[in-house]
């Protein structure tokens, strides 16, 4: 017992350096900026950056549109699904997995050779249209967790005694769809939103191939061209990363002390 | 009289199949309606799916069998046995297989140090969380971490010259390399690990161990002979999961290594860009081949972790 006890801290010490020291280089190397002492510059230098607030404005938008449209299609199809075509659930849950099979630079490579400027539905024709397609290749590459985690708090609540309540009292599906069934996942809602945002807000891939000016290409151009700035940038979208689970963590703990719930 | 009676009963006779037959065609139109509205729920869904994932897919799966003229051929795929793009390939495969291997052993040992070794709680959970993070925190940041630690003037690098005098750069270690590059990669491999074993390592019940133990069996029997067993299912099949997720990873190698480094992905990177392999088929056809071997090595661990659920009911 005592040698299995060792070993686990040791496993534990192990992990512990090799997580901490390479967050720990990042941050210290952030703050080389000045020679010869500590500071905050590099910092200073990527907040005042012009480009840098635009991008990460665009990516925030981006990953905004990506929620919500997200959102509009998978909580009515993971609802619709489980309360009138269970015998196509496994085929949906197939198809919310095959992003994560299928490479990104794959799928956006797709786009690019069947929506180009002169195909039929020509998306990358102009700039609106490119948005568009970003937002929806945000979708696709999010879709196995937007899926997984509203099927899972939908999972809690009963579907079908819900909705033919609101039936019964004369709710039109609008009604039942808005006021009934989403406000009952919100826990599962929102997690899918967090993830979904830390996933668009460091994607690379995509804006990139697409040309679009987002955050993931701006931190490759800041890191092929400057020294301190891209660790400042590694510790904000660390940080970045930490405060969504963080979110999705709070936000399952809430979930779990909300009362009528069925066991 | 004889002639009128029959048309009544024959009516009547008609009336009954007749009315049957009408009901019959109610009750189906009715189904019918319903389940075309069963189907256009779900449409929206179907039509993006198609739109945006299995359409763009299929069009470069077929491609790769095209030449830009629209000949059928099998020269894209035989042109992908060529140096360049075997050694990229060879070199993905060994990045993605290194790195698997070491998510999966050090990822094995945290979640067997948080779930059997006896730790206070606020570990397992402390590390959990964290996971949590780090399995989502890849791509180009991820690259930046790493090079300001173990790259040239990294801190790691800078500790060891400064303090033991030894130069990390001289034993031949590159950071832009083969060896970095799986260093880097397990940042994110160990903690899908972590989360995905885990709730396997939960599943090991306790009276196997007590029976394996009164039945006079060593640790090293109960592990070999028990729990690994039980456990090879999720192990493997976590470590195809892993594979594939390296496979696919661009952002980092990107940011890390510029083009330095020829992966599959950075090489299809630049024949998106601007045609290096001056066939655009081609391209479809090294598309073809990663969708190949992440798809292989999805469809082995769904089929591994259907065995392993056998032993979590």
């Amino acid at each position: 017992m005592k040698m299995t006890k060792f070993f686990a801290w040791l496993a534990i010490a192990i992990g512990l350096i090799y997580f901490f020291v390479p967050l720990l280089g990042t941050f210290e190397f952030s703050l080389r900026m000045r020679r010869g002492e500590y500071s905050f510059d590099a910092y200073g230098s990527v907040f005042s950056d012009v480009q840098f607030q635009q991008t990460f404005g665009f990516s925030i938008l981006m990953a905004l549109f990506t929620i919500a449209f997200g959102m509009l299609l998978v909580v009515p199809t993971a609802y619709w699904v489980r309360l009138r075509l269970p015998q196509m659930r496994p085929v949906v849950e197939f198809v919310t997995l095959m992003p994560l099979v299928i490479p990104a630079i794959v799928i956006v490579f797709g786009y690019l050779r069947l929506y180009n400027s002169s195909s039929y539905i020509p998306f990358t024709g102009s700039t609106f249209g490119t948005n568009v397609l970003l937002v929806m290749s945000y979708i696709t590459l999010s879709l196995p967790y937007m899926y997984r985690s509203v099927d899972t708090a939908m999972r809690t609540i009963d579907v079908r005694t819900l909705t033919e309540a609101a039936e019964i009292l004369g709710a039109k599906w609008p009604t039942i769809l808005f006021r009934c069934i989403f406000p009952n996942v919100m826990s599962g809602v929102l997690s899918g939103a967090f993830i979904t945002f830390a996933i668009v807000m460091g994607e690379f891939t995509m804006a990139a191939l697409l040309n679009r000016p987002a955050f993931g290409p701006y931190l490759q151009l800041v890191g092929a061209n400057k020294a301190y700035e891209p660790s400042a940038l590694a510790v904000i979208a660390f940080a970045m990363t930490w405060l969504s689970m963080g979110l999705i963590q709070l936000v399952s703990r809430l979930s779990k002390m909300a009362p009528a719930r069925r066991a | 009289m004889h002639l009128a009676s029959p048309p009544v009963g024959g009516e009547a006779f008609f009336i009954l199949p007749k009315k049957r037959y009408f009901m019959a065609t109610a009750s189906s139109s009715f189904i019918d309606r319903r389940t075309v509205i069963d189907w256009l729920g779900i449409a929206p869904f179907m039509i993006f799916a198609l739109m945006f994932l299995i359409v763009p897919t299929l069009y470069l799966v077929m491609g790769a069998f095209f030449t830009p003229d629209g000949q059928f051929t099998f020269k894209n795929i035989a042109d992908l046995f060529t140096p360049t793009i075997l050694s990229a390939y060879w070199i993905s495969i060994k990045v993605s297989f290194a790195s698997s291997l070491g998510g999966a052993l050090i990822g094995f040992f945290l979640a067997w140090a948080i779930v059997l070794g006896g730790l206070p709680s606020w570990i397992r959970s402390g590390l959990l969380t964290f996971s949590g993070v780090a399995s989502n925190f890849a791509g180009v940041p991820l690259a930046f971490a790493f090079i300001a630690t173990l790259g040239r003037t990294g801190l790691v690098t800078v500790f060891l010259r400064e303090w033991f005098g030894f130069n990390l750069y001289s034993t031949g270690f590159n950071l832009l390399s083969f060896v970095g590059l799986t260093v880097t990669y397990m940042f994110f491999q160990i903690p899908l690990m972590v989360l995905i074993l885990t709730p396997a390592l939960d599943g090991l019940k306790k009276e196997w161990r007590e029976a394996s133990e009164i039945l006079g069996a060593s640790t090293w029997q109960y592990w070999r002979m028990v729990a690994f067993p039980i456990l090879w299912p999720s192990l493997l099949g976590t470590s195809l999961l892993l594979f594939a997720n390296a496979f696919g990873a661009i952002a980092t190698a990107y940011a890390l290594t510029g083009s330095s480094l020829n992966i599959v992905p950075i090489l299809l990177y630049a024949q998106i860009r601007g045609d290096v392999l001056h066939n655009p088929n081609l391209g479809y056809a090294l598309a073809l081949g990663m969708i190949v071997i992440t798809g292989l090595s999805n469809i082995l661990y769904i089929w591994l972790r259907m065995r392993a659920e056998r032993w979590q009911k």
